[in-house]
């Protein structure tokens, strides 16, 4: 902690109005020899308390500019804000939360998405140990199966290069849990469903060719859309930069749907798990596809409102994930 | 069927009920207190029906069928209790509420009444007398506690019986589910094979082995639960009896 006190100095004499309100007691014992600046500088007093028992960890009578990550007033401060512009007066109380162990959402993200890719892949080759002995190594009759595995491949891939070179996310990390939990439901669905798909009793759509090019084309529509959507929210905010605003329609006709729709990258991501459900005609697809929709709603409605309460001029006529239904 | 726009002027039953902001209104309690004194009534009247019977036939074995109709209508009647949480009318979580409902109405329907092979087991009676003995204590506590009325004896009961009962069930379920494995596995009993339309297959066996394998990490949160609770509860009567 005592890193975090700076040098003890005499607050200067006020310059331009900027009044150095001079701190409380004076503490002699903490005083280092008084660097010499010209510009008139604020000094803080800064308390800092644990968020839940509200012990006092920490006093802090002389505090020059300081980057907090602990909270004020209930919530949140930013890696980014400085104490000088935060809106207190000299005398501050800061609330410490151990927010636990962390991990960061790109290595979240990357193990999450690189499970399905493998796991699925080891299905469709038959690796040995999953189905009966004398179909190791073979490969499916049915081309569907070929191109579900090129289609689940492709998604994941593309999550894997979005998270690596498009994504700009607002924390740098999550609690660590998160992780086996995240994997649990990622991995565990993507072997569920690929082995339905890849068993050598796997039952062909039942409309065939047509149902498969539709669905076919259902989904590369969406992944076309939901890399739109992504590429869009990347623009919104500068390299680096956690800024937040509100999303618009570009030139993309792709994105034209941010007209009825404040997460339409959870639309179009919905679609092309339904394009799936359809092309491999399976109830575990189905599944997955419905779980996600639930979880996406949950996200989609969380942001819809951060919008609204953020932004007064946001569009009315937006939904959260369906237009005009939810 | 709740009130809560009711709640905001005092009743005599608030400290009783829960100390949540919004807490059932006059005509949720009422609602309750018909609900458990119900209940409290069905699981009497299969207590009885299974004294009877006992007498009767003066032997343990088959009881079940002396008492299978209340029974599945008063366990299945418990479904209601999701929905009490779920509207706020009771203070509980509705997924652990919803668990333990779901679990004893698989354990009634899905297993007992499904296979008829294990309605003879004697494990079946384990399991029906703790489940007996258990709901009449907890929804005569539920009643007493909605009219402010709670006797200390129902109290103790209701956290001191089930040191033996939950075991007593827990084994009673466990023996019955393994008891009807062989036939499931022989029947396929709400199994799907493939090939299938909707490429999908569910083998109802290895289904029930992984309920049982569940019981493993399940059963010991929830008695030391109980024994937590139990200390708190009525660990506070005896530090008042000192002072007194």
């Amino acid at each position: 902690m005592d890193t975090l006190a700076l040098e003890a100095t005499q607050p200067k004499k006020a310059q331009n109005g900027a009044v150095a309100a001079a701190p409380g007691p004076p503490t002699p014992a903490k005083r280092k020899p008084a660097k010499k600046t010209k510009k008139a500088v604020v000094f803080f007093e800064v308390e800092i308390l644990d968020a839940k028992t509200k012990d006092k960890l920490c006093f802090l009578d002389k505090v020059g500019k300081i980057l907090p990550s602990f909270s004020l007033h209930g919530k949140s401060l930013k890696d980014e804000d400085v104490l000088q512009h935060l809106p207190v007066g000299t005398t501050a109380t800061f609330y410490f939360r151990d927010l636990g162990a962390q991990i960061s959402w790109v290595t979240v993200f990357l193990t999450e998405y690189a499970g399905p890719l493998l796991i699925y892949l080891m299905f469709y080759f038959r690796v040995p140990f999953i189905y009966a002995p004398k179909y190791d190594f073979t490969t499916s009759k049915h081309w569907v199966v070929h191109l579900a595995c090129m289609c689940h491949s492709f998604h994941y891939v593309k999550r894997l290069l979005e998270t690596l070179f498009v994504h700009r996310f607002s924390h740098g990390t999550m609690p660590l849990r998160n992780i086996f939990k995240n994997c649990t439901y990622y991995w565990g669905f993507a072997a569920w469903m690929a082995y339905y798909i890849n068993h050598p009793l796997y039952t062909p759509p039942t409309y065939g060719e047509q149902q498969i090019r539709l669905a076919l084309t259902v989904f590369l529509f969406c992944q076309i859309g939901n890399f739109s959507i992504h590429i869009a929210l990347r623009n919104l905010r500068p390299p680096g930069s956690k800024t937040r605003k509100i999303p618009y329609p570009t030139k993309n006709p792709f994105t034209w749907i941010f007209l009825l729709v404040s997460c339409p990258n959870y639309t179009y991501e919905l679609g092309s798990w339904l394009g799936f459900t359809l092309m491999t005609q399976c109830l575990p697809v189905a599944f997955f596809t419905l779980v996600g929709f639930i979880q996406m709603t949950v996200w989609a409605k969380g942001k819809h409102r951060s919008y609204l309460k953020e932004f007064r001029d946001y569009p009315t006529l937006r939904s959260p994930i369906l237009p005009f239904i939810l | 069927m709740s009130a809560p726009a009711m709640g905001t002027r005092k009743t005599a039953h608030t400290d009783s009920s829960n100390k949540k902001k919004k807490g059932p209104g006059t005509l949720a309690i009422a609602y309750l207190v018909i609900y458990n004194v119900v209940m409290t009534a069905g699981w009497l009247v299969i207590a009885v029906g299974l004294v009877r019977a006992y007498l009767a036939r003066g032997s343990y074995h088959g009881l079940y069928y002396s008492i299978e109709k209340p029974l599945k209508f008063f366990q299945t009647g418990a479904l209601l209790e999701i929905l009490h949480c779920a509207v706020g009318i009771v203070p509980s979580s509705v997924v652990l509420t919803g668990f333990q409902v779901m679990s004893r109405v698989f354990l009634t329907w899905a297993v007992t009444h499904s296979v008829r092979e294990v309605q003879s087991e004697d494990s079946v009676l384990l399991f029906v007398v703790a489940w007996t003995v258990t709901e009449i204590i907890r929804y005569s506590f539920y009643t007493f506690s909605l009219l402010n009325h709670l006797p200390y004896l129902i109290k103790w009961a209701r956290y001191t019986f089930f040191v033996v009962l939950y075991p007593m069930g827990v084994a009673g379920e466990l023996l019955t589910i393994y008891a009807a494995l062989p036939y499931v596995q022989k029947t396929g009993l709400y199994s799907i094979t493939l090939p299938n339309n909707y490429n999908f297959s569910f083998d109802y066996h290895t289904f029930l082995i992984l309920v049982m394998i569940s019981y493993i990490p399940l059963f010991p949160q929830l008695y030391f639960h109980m024994i937590r609770q139990r200390k708190k509860v009525l660990g506070h009567v005896e530090e008042y009896s000192k002072v007194e």
